[in-house]
């Protein structure tokens, strides 16, 4: 049978993909004959790589028993939590870490209260201040893509656990472990990703030049010391990193095969007793954990929000344009290449849509900047060059949300789809669309907040008038407006969560519909 | 692919939202600067209004991050770059600056008003200030006087990292001019006071207006912002008996300006008073030259250093990467 068109077409937007993000590196300079790093960059690198695999791991294993008692349990507010687990991830940094400063900072509400009950103070500085900010920032995502594969497991096959006489030990042996196995690589290889062009907060919060990570290194490069070929050698490095835990992750990625069910409602068993309590803890610590920096930056931002200057609104005005365009980009990437991945069942669709991930947004913005100057004046193209590089940026999250149910549905669906000679548009509207409407929901709701959210190229390219809400917010800092800048950042966070809560609510509704 | 086309038309849509009037046959002036000096809140709008009621032109501000992201800006435009003028380079960077070869010499002879002797070819100085270390006067009545006596206290700092800030880098040469080859020691007695080292001004600012620092490094004109704009008199800049080290701003033309004449303009409309006078209450620094009016009430409570320290531009280049290197060796066990 001849190739699919779909195939056709992810296999030109991926060399697009990739010509986007190898062309910065090579107008930067990259030559190969000085590729010796330094004894800076190597510490530079082992701590990046630490500080990454450490994040990742521990973001994934607390986010299993999370997403395990969300997938079991019913309680009021469970949809809103739900859906509050991500806002921790759509962030801009400089918010997030005054938020968990709040809480956990030398003067924070958990030092107040150790010192109230006369207990010794906790610093967060250091090597678990950053592991500590990371798993804020991820764990609730991981959580979210767990809980996905929970939802993808049909109910047919519990109420068969149950019939058999499964106990708890044998429904997680022979459900919830193979479903682990094909979720959980991909969670902790997008989280190893984040973590690995980490900046701002690992510097912030190791509390030193110790916490060094390669994308200071480029920043240093690129901003002090105008050495354009260590920042490409560097932004290489980066990529190579993630390629090969890329590799790593496929590896250990262990597809599920539960087939199809008739959706029927009803998810994994409920069993009372500890488990239940244990259930409740577990619910509660992370919800606390997660809640409490928000409620920081909320009640922060809450006095000045009704008295925010006019240029903040039309800021807000541009994000979400920003946020809707990249949202339509990242989605139509994701899914042509999440498709074109579960039809012929190869490795460079994830390869392509997971690259991005290490890509220091700096680097790209730099080698976009140099191939623009000759056509245009680069002022003229913030805004677009802002929804290329903010589609660019999330398309591994919402791909990672895509893959594994595009790989079921095509397991479970695509020969009978072929039989009926369901193709091209009908298979995407009457199959596709209505099966995976919940992660297309969620990772639709990602890049939306993500979007809205991001810093990454516009600083390099702004001009006086051009400037997003996430610059505004930074220009206020930089001008010792704290307060103002709070309540424009508590403004930012929730119309990003608004977005992210609109697309996925919106998922979700008609998934169940 | 409708997705895509309707990709393509919000993308239209939203350059157009970006996109600046061209319809006045003025000529236009294009000045490179700094985020915080064209924002709204900082000196771009006066100046720009000042400056376009004297000079028939169209003034227009383009930000570009940092200080640093200046330099990083006009050395990948190389020739090409529409602006004339670059504005906000400090002397830890004109250097650097001069040996691209990319500015050209400016013509202005008005004698400025900086505390210590500024005489550049090349560089204009538009404002400086000194460095200091900020702290709150209610927490701490008596503040330390000298690094020493700060790494001797308990007190918790928080700098910025000089390989991404220039304050940062202000700091390093601050304790370079005061300890020379001394500063190594400085560094690993300052160790322990360091709460942390942010990446750039504002997440140090902000860390420290939260409570997590006694003190956090700023300038001795920062608690004028909060006494002037926010009646808050309860902060203050600790005099050091090193004397303090200096950050002077400055602007050049460039060599490939495509207005060369008004750019000629406007850098000797910085010596004016229309610009000077805008300076303390919006870049909360000093004018770099005299202005008619004294200073905004509430600046004669700052701190005035006996002694300012500023390494030449040449000192300041070739001094840096040893400095760095003793900082990072300092700072990293």
């Amino acid at each position: 049978m001849a190739r699919r068109p779909v195939t056709l077409i992810a296999g030109g937007l991926a060399a697009v993909l990739l010509a986007l993000l190898l062309a910065p590196l090579a107008v930067l300079g990259l030559r190969a004959d000085s590729v010796a790093l330094s004894g800076a960059d190597l510490a530079a690198l082992r701590f990046t790589l630490l500080q990454a695999a450490v994040s990742a791991l521990l973001s994934v294993l607390l986010a299993v028993p999370v997403a395990k008692a969300l997938a079991r349990r019913r309680f009021v507010g469970r949809g809103a939590l739900i859906s509050l687990l991500g806002a921790p991830f759509l962030l801009p940094t400089i918010v997030a870490v005054l938020g968990l400063l709040t809480v956990f900072g030398r003067s924070g509400w958990v030092n107040d209260l150790l010192g109230a009950l006369g207990l010794p103070q906790v610093s967060i500085y250091g090597f678990h201040g950053v592991v500590l900010a990371h798993v804020f920032f991820n764990m609730p995502l991981a959580v979210r893509m767990i809980l996905q594969g929970w939802q993808a497991i049909p109910a047919e096959r519990f109420r068969l656990a149950a019939s058999l006489g499964f106990g708890p030990a044998e429904t997680a042996r022979h459900l919830e472990y193979p479903m682990l196995r094909a979720v959980l690589p991909g969670a902790a290889l997008v989280i190893f990703g984040i973590c690995l062009t980490s900046f701002a907060v690992a510097l912030t919060l190791g509390g030193g030049p110790r916490a060094t990570t390669v994308e200071l290194a480029i920043y240093q490069a690129l901003r002090f010391e105008f050495d354009l070929g260590a920042a490409a050698r560097l932004a290489l490095l980066q990529l190579a990193i993630c390629a090969l835990a890329f590799a790593l992750a496929t590896r250990f990625t262990v597809p599920s095969a539960f087939g199809a069910g008739k959706d029927a409602a009803g998810g994994p068993p409920a069993p009372a007793g500890w488990r239940r309590g244990a259930d409740g803890v577990c619910l509660l610590l992370a919800g606390l954990f997660v809640m409490l920096p928000l409620l920081a930056i909320a009640l922060r931002g809450l006095p000045g929000i009704m008295t925010l200057p006019p240029q903040v609104w039309a800021a807000t005005l541009r994000s979400v344009v920003v946020a809707l365009a990249s949202t339509v980009l990242a989605m139509g990437l994701a899914v042509t290449l999440a498709l074109a991945a579960a039809r012929t069942r190869r490795v460079w669709p994830g390869l392509v849509a997971t690259l991005p991930l290490a890509a220091s947004s700096l680097v790209l913005g730099t080698g976009l900047f140099l191939i623009a100057l000759p056509l245009t004046r680069p002022a003229d193209l913030a805004l677009p060059v802002t929804v290329l590089v903010n589609a660019m940026l999330a398309l591994p999250f919402v791909y990672r949300v895509l893959a594994p149910e595009a790989r079921s549905l095509e397991a479970d669906y695509g020969r009978l789809a072929d039989a009926l000679g369901m193709i091209g548009f009908a298979r995407l509207r009457w199959l596709i669309l209505p099966r995976l409407a919940r992660p297309l929901g969620f990772g639709a709701g990602l890049v939306a907040a993500l979007s809205m959210g991001d810093l990454g190229v516009i600083a390099l390219f702004a001009s006086e008038q051009g400037a997003t809400l996430p610059l505004l917010v930074q220009r206020l800092i930089g001008a010792y407006r704290m307060d103002t800048a709070a309540s424009a950042a508590l403004l930012l966070v929730s119309l990003s969560f608004a977005l992210f809560w609109a697309f996925d609510a919106g998922g979700r509704r008609y998934a169940a519909s | 692919m409708k997705s895509l086309t309707t990709a393509l038309g919000l993308v239209c849509l939203a350059s157009m939202a970006t996109a600046e009037s061209h319809a006045t046959d003025k000529p236009v002036l294009s000045v490179l600067t700094y985020d915080s000096f064209t924002s709204e809140w900082g000196p771009g709008p006066a100046v720009e209004a000042a400056f376009e009621a004297t000079c028939g032109c169209d003034l227009q501000f383009v930000g570009a991050g940092d200080g640093a992201a200046l330099l990083a800006r006009v050395q990948l435009e190389g020739g090409q770059s529409d602006a004339s003028v670059v504005l906000g380079l400090d002397t830890n960077l004109t250097a650097q600056a001069a040996a691209t070869g990319l500015f050209a010499s400016h013509g202005v002879t008005a004698p400025n008003a900086l505390p210590v002797a500024f005489d550049d070819p090349l560089f204009v100085p538009f404002d400086w200030g000194w460095f200091a270390f900020v702290y709150e006067t209610a927490k701490l009545p008596t503040p330390p006087r000298s690094f020493p006596e700060l790494a001797a206290s308990d007190l918790k700092i928080v700098i910025q990292d000089p390989r991404s800030s220039t304050p940062g880098l202000g700091l390093l040469m601050w304790v370079k001019a005061a300890y020379g080859d001394k500063a190594p020691e400085l560094w690993a007695d300052l160790a322990d006071n360091i709460v942390t080292v942010t990446p750039g001004w504002s997440e140090a600012y902000g860390l420290f207006l939260e409570g997590e620092a006694d003190m956090v490094l700023s300038y001795t004109t920062s608690p004028a912002y909060h006494l002037i704009a926010e009646e808050d008199a309860g902060k203050a800049a600790a005099a050091f008996d090193e004397g303090h080290y200096m950050q002077v701003e400055v602007a050049a033309k460039l060599a490939s300006a495509p207005q060369p004449e008004l750019a000629d303009q406007f850098l000797a409309f910085i010596a004016t008073d229309a610009f000077q006078s805008v300076i303390p209450t919006t870049n909360w620094m000093y004018p770099a030259y005299p202005t008619a009016e004294t200073l905004p009430e509430g600046f004669e409570q700052m701190i005035a250093p006996q002694t300012s320290l500023l390494l030449s531009a040449e000192e300041a280049f070739a001094l840096r990467t040893q400095a760095l290197d003793e900082w990072r060796a300092a700072l990293s066990r």
